[in-house]
């Protein structure tokens, strides 16, 4: 019964949200892209709405969390009550303040970086696939090698060699992830510098650059942003998994990943207050996709 | 009813979607075909005719639904048959010939294993007997060696015997009714000859029904008894194949004979030095020599017509011009310099001189990039113009090719037909200012009204801007009507090159006579005298 309602409940707010989402984006959006967001389905609109949220969440953290990220406020595993609305954890910090904080950290770090590896990735593929050669073959082959090493251990080894901190975290789950967006475009590319419009921009003197950026990046993007979709949801997983293993973000920094594995064993008492982070991540990443699904949806729209 | 009528078709109408919504296709055609009777269905593409073609075997291509009218096949409402009926008929009294064999044969099975599928599903006959009719069948249709042929695969054969096979398999249940659609559209003029005949032959054999599609007049015209003309999905007018040739009755259908007979004003003989001239130029690919010293010259507002078989070098020639095939041997000169070899070392005013304009538009065009970026790019690049200037050079570019600017600047390339993304490309090359443009294949995607628009554009821009234009083709009829001079070639090698006028009246080479007296011409004799004549010869 209370699974039922719960369910109604929810998909009741999901259309409250994506519905409200919609007509609000048309009116804030210039008169330009309004088309676009009148078209736009209602997962998309909720997804944009929940990313909205956490953005602002993340941004507004230190004004909007009741407490100190760190702060330890009393005694462990309070009960949901003021002034600790979703208790405190195993060492006495409120949980609210520490979800708060959370999103800045690991959705600040997983877009990051995400965003780099899809930069790093793409243009290098896009590269490889445009020059050919002995340039190819020395990237593709050096990419051969770094994937061959399980990404987990590959990570941990970087990162005992350089250390942890939130710069070298990002930068070495971005390289490892970068060497799977790397195999994509190049083979998304390779389809596409064959095409006559390649051949006559490369007959016209256009430098690399310009082949990468403006004749084969625009026609590489569905792939490349479902790709994004996906593998930013498994940067969360790989950042959790990093922190638990204490190679990741270090406490007392809040992360949604840790704060499940701190807060686990309140599961065996059945409170839920370990699933409320989890289910941040698990909100975002389908957020995440939504958006992507509809953006691929309109770009493969106007291909045919 | 009379006993005689194969097919009837009565006020069809089709609807495709686009969307949500659904607009008319086919708006409400008859078409009646007796017994033994071949008619041919013309028009330009968007015309339904390959739609209606699919309709007389009750089948609607996926976004598509007949909406309206009867279809019936000898006394059978194809419309309203249960699904299992229109399949039991389909390849066994309804057969399909599609216009690519290449795309339409499975390339995983060899052609007599296909062959052989219709009969024993249909259980016409037996697995061995259907192979020893097919050997029988593809004797009928001049297949060389019809005893092995059967055991290649789809690539292991050539276009045109390709084509025949699939007739071949087409008519292994014997079927009352066969629908060609383009069958020899994708066909050298040479092979084509061969595959008409063979087609018309086995039609007549096995007096086999017949509905011909195609765009090509001169085509339909040795096949047909009867042709029916579409306009946007309406009849325009349908009489037998020699009245209509004889008198046409209405305004369209004469438009369409009168595409043959542009002609541009020859011009004078070139003076002084070549915009480009190709100097014994020996190149290939790997070991192979594609060309064997080559050489022409094309002097400013002529153009040069390259002509040829499909593998016999014209385009590695335009490959080798544009830098992307430095040749083994020989060298190209624009305006009586030495040209480098490969286009990356050539500096970007070398690039700037010479441009190429391709065959598919589609993918000679980034779908991605709007119009301005598309045209603008060229001339953003070697003149250096930006802002208002670069904008203005964009609009001018437009008007000059034809397209209103403020409705097409912003415009994607798949919001365009099949001519304005020609014409795009054509002021995609002219942005650059170039002295020289190759033209590869330009018109052979578009319907003839099409081509003839964009031939009138290349020659007003030509005379206009003093361009030198190399002409890549191999439709003699176009060549007919534009080129200067002409260059034959066969196998890699210049056979023959002389002005138009001299090479069209008096051949000196059996190619040259050959591809010459291949050209399909609109007489519905012309293909009984053609074979005729050949048949003395050997």
């Amino acid at each position: 019964m209370t699974v039922l309602v719960s369910l109604i409940v929810g998909l009741g707010l999901f259309f409250i949200i994506g519905l409200a989402a919609r007509v609000a984006l048309q009116a804030a959006a210039p008169a330009r892209h309004r088309p676009m967001f009148r078209d736009m389905p209602l997962t998309a609109a909720f997804g944009l709405a929940v990313i909205l949220v956490y953005v602002v969440v993340a941004i507004l953290a230190p004004v909007i969390a009741p407490f100190g990220e760190g702060e330890v406020l009393g005694d462990q595993y309070l009960p949901w009550a003021a002034p600790h609305y979703l208790g405190t954890d195993k060492l006495g910090r409120d949980m609210l303040t520490r979800l708060i904080y959370g999103a800045r950290n690991t959705v600040g770090i997983a877009f990051a970086t995400t965003a780099l590896a899809f930069v790093a990735g793409s243009v290098l593929g896009i590269w490889a696939a445009l020059a050919g050669g002995w340039l190819d073959q020395g990237l593709s082959r050096l990419v051969d090698a770094l994937m061959a090493i399980p990404a987990l251990v590959f990570s941990l080894l970087l990162l005992t060699i350089f250390g942890t901190s939130v710069l070298t975290l990002i930068l070495v789950i971005a390289a490892v992830d970068a060497t799977r967006v790397y195999r994509l475009a190049r083979s998304v590319a390779q389809g596409i510098v064959v095409m006559d419009y390649i051949e006559a921009a490369r007959l016209r003197g256009e430098g690399n650059w310009h082949l990468i950026r403006r004749e084969i990046l625009p026609n590489a993007m569905a792939p490349l942003v479902a790709e994004f979709g996906l593998r930013f949801c498994f940067v969360f997983l790989s950042i959790s998994a990093l922190s638990f293993l204490g190679l990741g973000i270090k406490p007392p920094t809040a992360d949604w990943g840790s704060m499940v594995r701190e807060n686990a064993t309140l599961i065996t008492f059945g409170d839920i207050t370990p699933l409320l982070p989890a289910g941040a991540i698990a909100l975002l990443t389908v957020a995440v996709n939504f958006v992507v699904d509809w953006q691929l949806h309109r770009a493969s729209g106007l291909r045919d | 009813m009379d006993r005689d009528i194969l097919l009837s078709i009565k006020g069809l109408r089709i609807d495709g979607r686009s969307g949500d919504a659904w607009h008319p296709i086919v708006k409400g055609v008859d078409l009646t075909l007796h017994r033994g009777e071949v008619l041919g269905l013309i028009g330009e593409s968007g015309a339904g005719k390959s739609t209606l073609g699919l309709a007389a075997m009750g089948f609607a291509r996926d976004g598509c639904r007949i909406s309206g009218g009867t279809i019936d096949f000898d006394g059978i409402d194809l419309r309203t048959a249960p699904e299992a009926t229109r399949r039991s008929l389909r390849g066994k009294r309804i057969a399909y010939v599609a216009q690519s064999a290449a795309a339409s044969f499975n390339p995983a099975h060899r052609l007599i294993g296909q062959y052989c599928e219709g009969p024993v599903v249909h259980g016409v006959m037996s697995r061995e007997k259907a192979e020893g009719d097919a050997v029988d069948l593809y004797r009928r249709m001049r297949l060389p060696n019809p005893e092995d042929i059967g055991f290649r695969y789809p690539h292991q054969v050539s276009g045109g015997q390709l084509q025949r096979a699939m007739t071949a398999m087409a008519m292994s249940c014997r079927p009352d009714l066969i629908i060609f659609d383009e069958p020899t559209t994708a066909l050298d003029v040479t092979t084509q000859i061969e595959v008409l005949a063979a087609i018309r032959d086995i039609v007549r054999q096995f007096g086999t029904a017949a509905i011909y599609i195609t765009h090509d007049l001169a085509v339909v015209a040795q096949m047909a008894d009867r042709i029916k003309v579409l306009l946007r999905g309406d009849e325009v007018e349908e009489a037998d194949t020699r009245s209509m040739l004889a008198a046409p009755r209405e305004e369209y259908t004469r438009s369409l004979w009168a595409v043959r007979s542009f002609a541009r004003p020859e011009q004078p003989p070139g003076r002084g030095t070549p915009v480009v001239s190709v100097r014994n130029v020996t190149a290939g690919y790997g070991a192979v020599d594609v060309l064997r010293n080559v050489s022409f010259d094309i002097h400013a507002r002529r153009t040069v017509a390259v002509v040829g078989e499909s593998g016999s070098g014209k385009s590695t020639t335009a490959r080798v011009i544009t830098g992307l095939l430095p040749p083994r041997k020989g060298q190209v000169l624009m305006g009586g310099k030495t040209l480098p070899p490969g286009f990356k070392g050539r500096s970007r005013d070398e690039l700037r001189q010479c441009q190429m304009i391709y065959q598919m538009a589609d993918t000679a065009l980034n779908p991605r990039l709007r119009l301005r970026e598309l045209i603008g790019r060229p001339a953003e690049m070697y003149l250096g113009l930006t802002g208002k200037a670069l904008e203005a050079r964009i609009r001018d570019l437009l008007a000059l090719i034809e397209l209103e600017p403020d409705t097409y600047i912003d415009r994607l390339p798949s919001e365009l037909s099949g001519g304005q993304k020609q014409r795009i490309g054509i002021a995609r090359a002219l942005a650059a200012e170039p002295q020289l443009i190759i033209c590869d294949e330009v018109t052979s995607a578009l319907d003839q009204i099409v081509q003839e628009g964009i031939l009138k554009l290349l020659d007003r821009l030509q005379g206009e801007l003093n361009l030198a234009c190399m002409f890549i083709t191999h439709d003699l009829a176009t060549v007919k009507s534009i080129a200067d001079e002409v260059v034959v070639m066969q196998q890699g090698v210049v056979v023959e090159h002389g002005p138009k006028a001299a090479l069209f009246a008096d051949p000196k080479q059996d190619y040259t006579r050959l591809l010459l007296s291949s050209v399909p011409e609109m007489d519905p004799d012309w293909l009984n005298r053609l074979l005729a004549a050949r048949g003395e010869d050997a």
